[in-house]
């Protein structure tokens, strides 16, 4: 039999029964229509995240107090031992490292700021002018904190522009007197609008300089030493002087953790690209609950069609052709669905798209290409069963309606 | 040249074995007209069958010009059936959503052929069969005689050497019958090997040669009165 005869005889009996064939479509096609929408959202999540961490700056290396063990059960961490805190003194030595191009510690904390009778509880971050060109923030009003070294105090805070707006409205703030916790400080800047950054909102948080936050919070200990490294490349050597500076000054204990920004997208990175793939894996379920379909509808169609595989046998049709023509059958729903289930996907995650502006909302090429391929996998392997039972039947039997 | 050798064809039905044939020898040349009679369950359905190659006999040889078919897997039967035998059924058996042309083409279609050489050779059996006008015509458009004559022309389209009809004028007026038994006699009269199995003596008795089973016995075997 000619390979365009045995197409066209499969297309024609499909053509037939165009209900029954429109189901076996349909199932196939919100199987991978299911794998598109759900790897979109994974692959989203993993954008998102990306684009949260890159928006901390460039090179960010990260040096956080108290050691994460991560290969496995320490006989250490069974005695509870309090991290020993990490200093100004701690940072100006990191500072040194020919690979630290910038660097500001971060204290973290919570105070009532007060202007006039307005007051409100608010995160307070310490830091110094360094954290601005790390963070690239960009001021809406005024200068962000003096660039005085780390350890000087000066009475001034940088406002939130949420913040600004609650506390002075309409008022102009620059060089206003609030009051942070239990000390005055004047206004030398307002940041730009710049929305939540890793869950944190950044325009409702004051800035103070690191030391008054010190005092404010009556704690030497800083939160994260932020460093910036030359270049990209430099990130590990800057991490390496880091853990080896504060090694040396915790006499011989490398009691922080430093993490590199690279490192951590890699790290969530994976984590979304394996969650992608978990998704696409459950929604394939639904392409074999397709394949089982197409298998039993396939099964019912043998049965109706079975004078026709004996008159194709009684004319000379072997086993092979009729097995042929009824795994095309199967093939050709599986193709036809999963490139009509290709374009629901893509329609519907248009859709997502439209109504979640915030998220990018884009299928993975393997998604939409392994899903046609499982796609028609299902269909070649649920179609087997059916095509032999037809090959099976006998031309008499089958002839007289037996 | 048709040889059966002791063919015996059991069924088992329930705790019996039913022997549809019982060790059936016969002889048929080429070119032969026969007519095989019987009452129901006479056994004469399973040896039309078994000499198209539908069935296989339970015990005995089957031998088809010269070729023992006992021994042939599923394709080369298939092959065999392509190539030398054509079948016509009580009910037709055509495909209703295929035109007349393309009902006789499906034989070819299975054997590969290409479409113009399909085209020709079934407008060609068409025309033999007296429907060189009706290529187009769907099976629902045409009576029950025209239907038989399509099967008859799709039968004969391969050009086989043996002409298998089961009851071909069961399903027709007296009328259409003759026409369809006239037409079969004449594609006999090319040299064509024609067996006719029905129930209808009247047509029975036009074959040259006439037998007939009882109790998958062949009760008789006589050539028609000159």
């Amino acid at each position: 039999m000619r390979f365009l005869d045995c197409n066209r005889m499969a297309g024609a009996s499909l053509a037939r029964s165009p209900g029954r064939t429109f189901m076996m479509l349909l199932a196939t096609a919100i199987g991978v229509a299911a794998v598109l929408v759900l790897t979109s959202l994974g692959e989203a999540a993993r954008r998102y995240v990306s684009a949260e961490f890159q928006s901390l700056g460039t090179h960010l290396v990260i040096v956080m107090p108290g050691r994460s063990e991560t290969s496995g059960a320490n006989p250490a961490m069974m005695v509870a031992e309090t991290p020993r805190d990490l200093t100004l003194d701690d940072a100006r030595a990191i500072m040194r490292s020919p690979h630290v191009q910038r660097l500001a510690p971060v204290v973290v904390g919570a105070a009532s700021v007060q202007r006039g009778g307005l007051e409100r509880e608010i995160s307070i971050l310490g830091t110094t002018a360094e954290f601005r060109p790390i963070r690239q923030w960009t001021m809406a009003l005024g200068e962000f904190l003096p660039n005085v070294g780390m350890d000087r105090a000066a009475p001034v805070c940088v406002l939130g522009y949420t913040i600004r707006e609650e506390l002075f409205g309409t008022d102009p703030p620059l060089g206003q007197w609030v009051r942070v916790g239990d000390r005055r400080c004047r206004v030398s800047g307002v940041l730009a609008e710049q929305g939540t950054s890793i869950m944190i909102d950044v325009d409702e948080v004051v800035m103070i300089p690191v030391v008054d936050a010190q005092a404010l919070f009556d704690s030497p200990g800083l939160f994260r030493i932020i460093i910036q490294a030359t270049s990209r490349d430099a990130m590990p050597l800057a991490q390496r002087d880091a853990k080896r500076i504060i090694r040396e000054r915790h006499y011989g204990e490398e009691d922080v953790t430093v993490i590199t920004q690279d490192s951590v997208l890699a790290t969530f990175d994976k984590i979304f690209g394996n969650l992608t793939r978990a998704l696409a894996g459950i929604a394939s379920v639904s392409l074999v609950v397709a394949g089982v379909l197409i298998m039993n509808v396939m099964l019912v169609a043998v049965s109706q069609r079975t004078s026709e595989v004996g008159l194709l046998k009684a004319l000379g049709a072997t086993r092979r052709q009729i097995i042929a023509l009824f795994l095309t059958e199967a093939l050709f729903l599986a193709a036809l669905g999963g490139l009509v289930g290709l374009g629901l996907g893509y329609g519907a995650v248009a859709g997502l798209r439209a109504v979640y502006d915030t998220l990018d909302f884009v299928p993975p090429v393997w998604a939409a290409g392994g899903a046609l391929i499982v796609a028609i996998a299902c269909g070649a392997f649920f179609g087997i069963l059916p095509a032999r039972r037809a090959a099976d039947l006998d031309p008499i039997a089958a002839l007289t309606g037996r | 040249m048709i040889r059966l050798e002791d063919v015996c064809r059991n069924f088992d039905v329930g705790e019996e074995v039913v022997h549809a044939l019982d060790h059936v020898s016969l002889e048929i040349p080429d070119g032969e007209y026969v007519s095989i009679m019987g009452p129901s369950g006479s056994g004469k359905s399973t040896l039309l069958n078994i000499l198209g190659l539908l069935d296989t006999p339970s015990a005995g040889s089957y031998t088809l010009d010269g070729v023992n078919t006992s021994t042939m897997d599923d394709a080369e039967l298939a092959q065999i059936r392509q190539q030398k035998i054509g079948f016509v059924f009580q009910s037709f058996h055509l495909v209703s959503r295929l035109s007349a042309l393309e009902n006789v083409e499906l034989p070819m279609v299975l054997a590969g052929d290409e479409p113009a050489v399909r085209k020709e050779r079934g407008h060609a059996a068409l025309e033999r069969v007296g429907l060189g006008h009706r290529d187009a015509h769907r099976p629902s458009q045409l009576s029950g005689g025209e239907r038989q004559r399509v099967a008859i022309a799709r039968a004969i389209v391969m050009q086989p050497k043996l002409l298998l009809a089961d009851e071909p004028t069961g399903n027709l007026d007296s009328a259409s019958g003759r026409e369809v038994v006239k037409i079969m006699e004449t594609l006999n009269s090319q040299g064509l090997t024609l067996l006719v199995v029905t129930h209808d003596p009247a047509i029975g008795e036009r074959a040259r040669r006439q037998l007939k089973f009882r109790d998958g016995l062949l009760a008789e075997d006589k050539e028609r009165a000159a």
